[in-house]
C-alpha cells in the first residue's frame, strides 16, 4: 500500500464543499495542519501488508431482516412536522429547486 | 445509596420514591450549578413518575427491579417530546417525536429519567468540553474534566446527584470517564443493547451503557437495558443476560491476561493500579498470565479513520430539512452548507472532513479500506488471544482526567487518551471499567477488564472481585 500525497489546503477546501461546509481561510489553514496530523498517524497503517484479509465494515455478520408486511403504528405525522425548521401543506418546505439556476 | 437497595426499599413500601427523587433533585440542586452534569432536570415529571411508582406499591402491582431509582439520559438518547440535542447547536430545541428503546425499558423497570445529561457534541471528544452547552467538570477536581464524550453521565454519578446513568461508547465513551470520575462504566458487546433512538455517530461502533457506582447496580441496570430489540436491525437475537445473581460466583480457574499493550504508556500510579488488580483477581483463583497482542497498537488509526468516515455518512442527515437549525440561503445547497456551518462545532467539522476525505475517490483504498483491514486484523488477533485466556486486563486509560482546556488545541493529544479503549470497539467486544484507586493528586484510576462477545457474566464477576478486593 502506498503512502497517499500529503494534505493541502486545496484538499480541505474540495472536501469541505463535498461535506456541505463553508470554511473560511483561516479554518482551511487550521484544519490542514490537523487533518494532516490525523492521517499522519495512519501511516503505520500504510505500511501494514494487509492484502491477504477482507474488510470488516461491520463486527456482526449481518443479515437482511425483513419484517412482516402489515400495517403498523407510525410516527405521528403532526408531532415529526413539528419539529421541522419549515413546512407547508403538511410536507417539508425547502428553497425553490426547479426554474432556478444552479 | 445503591440502586439495587432503593428499588427493593421502594418496592417493599419501605421508602417512597417521592422521598428518592427529592433527595437527588436536592443533590443535583447543591452540585450541579458547578458540575454543569445536566442540560436538563426534568424535575416535575420525575415528581410524578415518582407518585405513579408510590401508587403502584401501594396498591400492590409489581413496580419493576429499577422501582423508583433516579436516572440520568445522556443527550443523544431520544426521549419524546424532551429536548436531544446531542449538545449541538444543530439540534438545539429537538424534541423527538419517539423513545429510544433504552428509554421505554427504563420506565417500564420503574427506573426515573431525572436528567438528561451533557456531553461532546455528537459524542466526538474526550472531556465534554466539545459541548454546546459548556463543559462539565470532574466532581473530584473541578479543574478537571471529567472525560468524555458521556463526561455528565460519569459525572452525575461521580458526585453521587444520581445512583446511575445511561451513556454511550464508540471509543471509549462511557469507560474513559467513568476512569476519570471513579465510578463503573460498561461498554456491552455490540448489539446487545438497542440502539433505537440513539442519535448516530459511527453505526459499526457505537453502543449504549451502564454508568453505575459499583459493580452490581452496573450489572442490574445492564440487565433492564439488555435484550432484542426488533426495531434495531443490529441487535442480538440472544436473551437477555443474567448477571446479578452470578455477580459473586468469583474468578476460581479463570485465566486473565495481564496485557502488556494496554499497559505501556499509562502512568507508573495507573500501572501500579493495575498490578495490584491482577493481585487481587490471582488472590481470588484466577490465573494471571501476561500476554501481548501487538496489533492493539494500530486501533487508533484505524479508528480514526473509520470512525470520521461512518460519522459524516450519518451527520449528512443534518441538512436544515426534517429537524432542527435552517439557517436560510438562496437555494437548497446554499441553505444545506450554511446551516451545517452555523449548526456543528470545530470538533464535528473535523471529524466530518476527515471522513468525507478517507471516502473520497483516490483516497478510499488507502485511507477506509485499509483501516477496514486493519480491523479484521486487530478482531484476528483477539480471536487468537481469547483461545488461550478468558479475560483480558490492563488500563482504562493512559493517565488520570486532565486539566480543563489542557487538550482542546490539539485534537491528536485528544485522541491518544482513547488508546486503550478504542480496540474493544472495532471488535464488538464488552468491556468494563472498574475503580481502583486514586493517584497522588487523589484523582481516579480505573482498570479496564476486557471479553469476548457476550462475556458480560463473565466480565461483571471479575469487576466485582477488584471491587471487593479493595474495599
Amino acid at each position: 500500500m502506498s503512502d497517499p500525497t500529503p494534505l493541502s489546503a486545496a484538499d480541505v477546501a474540495k472536501v469541505a464543499v463535498l461535506a456541505r461546509l463553508n470554511l473560511t481561510d483561516e479554518e482551511v489553514e487550521r484544519f490542514t495542519g490537523q487533518l494532516a496530523s490525523i492521517l499522519g498517524h495512519a501511516a503505520d497503517l500504510a505500511a501494514l501488508d494487509l492484502s491477504a484479509l477482507k474488510v470488516t465494515e461491520h463486527p456482526l455478520e449481518l443479515i437482511n431482516v425483513l419484517r412482516t408486511d402489515e400495517v403498523r403504528p407510525s410516527l405521528d405525522r403532526a408531532e415529526v412536522l413539528s419539529q421541522a425548521p419549515a413546512v407547508a401543506d403538511h410536507r417539508f418546505l425547502v428553497p425553490q429547486i426547479v426554474g432556478e439556476e444552479g | 445509596m445503591s440502586a439495587r437497595r432503593i428499588a427493593a426499599e421502594v418496592a417493599a413500601g419501605n421508602r417512597r420514591a417521592t422521598e428518592v427523587v427529592e433527595a437527588s433533585l436536592a443533590e443535583i440542586s447543591t452540585h450541579d450549578g458547578e458540575l454543569h452534569a445536566f442540560t436538563e432536570v426534568h424535575a416535575e415529571a420525575a415528581r410524578e413518575a415518582a407518585r405513579g411508582i408510590d401508587a403502584a406499591v401501594a396498591e400492590g402491582r409489581d413496580v419493576g427491579p429499577l422501582a423508583g431509582v433516579p436516572i440520568g439520559v445522556k443527550d443523544n438518547i431520544c426521549q419524546r417530546g424532551r429536548v436531544t440535542s446531542c449538545a449541538s447547536k444543530i439540534l438545539d430545541g429537538w424534541r423527538p417525536p419517539y423513545d429510544a428503546t433504552v428509554v421505554r425499558s427504563l420506565e417500564a423497570a420503574g427506573a426515573i429519567i431525572i436528567g438528561t445529561t451533557n456531553m461532546d457534541e455528537f459524542a466526538m471528544g474526550s472531556s465534554t468540553e466539545n459541548s454546546a452547552y459548556g463543559p462539565t467538570k470532574n466532581p473530584v477536581d473541578h479543574s478537571k474534566v471529567p472525560g468524555g464524550s458521556s463526561g455528565g453521565s460519569a459525572a452525575a454519578v461521580g458526585a453521587g446527584m444520581v445512583p446511575l446513568s445511561l451513556g454511550s461508547d464508540t471509543g471509549g465513551s462511557i469507560r474513559q470517564p467513568a476512569a476519570f470520575c471513579g465510578v463503573v462504566g460498561v461498554k456491552p458487546t455490540y448489539g446487545l443493547v438497542s440502539r433505537y433512538g440513539l442519535v448516530a455517530f459511527a453505526s459499526s461502533l457505537d453502543q449504549v451503557g451502564p454508568f453505575a457506582q459499583s459493580v452490581e447496580d452496573a450489572a442490574l441496570l445492564l440487565e433492564v437495558i439488555a435484550g432484542h430489540d426488533p426495531l434495531d436491525s443490529t441487535s442480538l437475537d440472544v436473551p437477555a443476560p443474567m448477571l446479578v445473581d452470578r455477580l459473586d460466583d468469583g474468578v476460581g480457574g479463570l485465566r486473565v491476561g495481564l496485557c502488556r499493550d494496554l499497559i505501556e504508556g499509562a502512568s507508573p500510579e495507573i500501572t501500579a493500579a493495575v498490578t495490584a488488580s491482577a493481585e487481587l483477581l490471582a488472590a481470588a483463583g484466577a490465573e494471571i498470565v501476561e500476554m501481548s497482542i501487538p496489533e492493539l497498537h494500530y486501533g487508533l488509526s484505524a479508528y480514526y479513520l473509520i470512525a470520521p468516515a461512518e460519522a459524516s455518512s450519518n451527520l449528512a442527515r443534518y441538512d436544515g430539512v426534517r429537524y432542527g437549525l435552517r439557517v436560510d440561503a438562496a437555494n437548497v445547497a446554499e441553505m444545506n452548507a450554511a446551516s451545517r456551518t452555523a449548526g456543528f462545532g470545530d470538533e464535528v467539522k473535523r471529524r466530518i472532513m476527515l471522513g468525507t476525505y478517507a471516502l473520497s475517490a483516490g483516497y478510499y483504498d488507502a485511507y477506509y479500506a485499509q483501516a477496514q483491514r486493519t480491523r479484521t486484523l486487530i478482531i484476528n488477533a483477539f480471536a487468537d488471544a481469547y483461545r488461550s485466556v478468558d479475560l483480558i486486563l490492563g488500563a482504562t486509560t493512559p493517565t488520570t482526567a486532565f486539566g480543563l482546556g489542557a487538550k482542546v488545541s490539539d485534537p491528536m493529544e485528544m485522541y491518544l487518551s482513547d488508546v486503550f479503549t478504542i480496540p474493544t470497539n472495532l471488535a464488538g467486544h464488552p468491556a468494563i471499567s472498574v475503580p481502583a484507586g486514586s493517584d497522588a493528586a487523589g484523582l481516579p484510576i480505573g482498570v479496564q477488564l476486557l471479553g469476548p462477545a457476550l462475556s458480560e457474566e463473565r466480565l461483571l464477576r471479575a469487576a466485582a472481585v477488584i471491587e471487593k478486593g479493595r474495599s
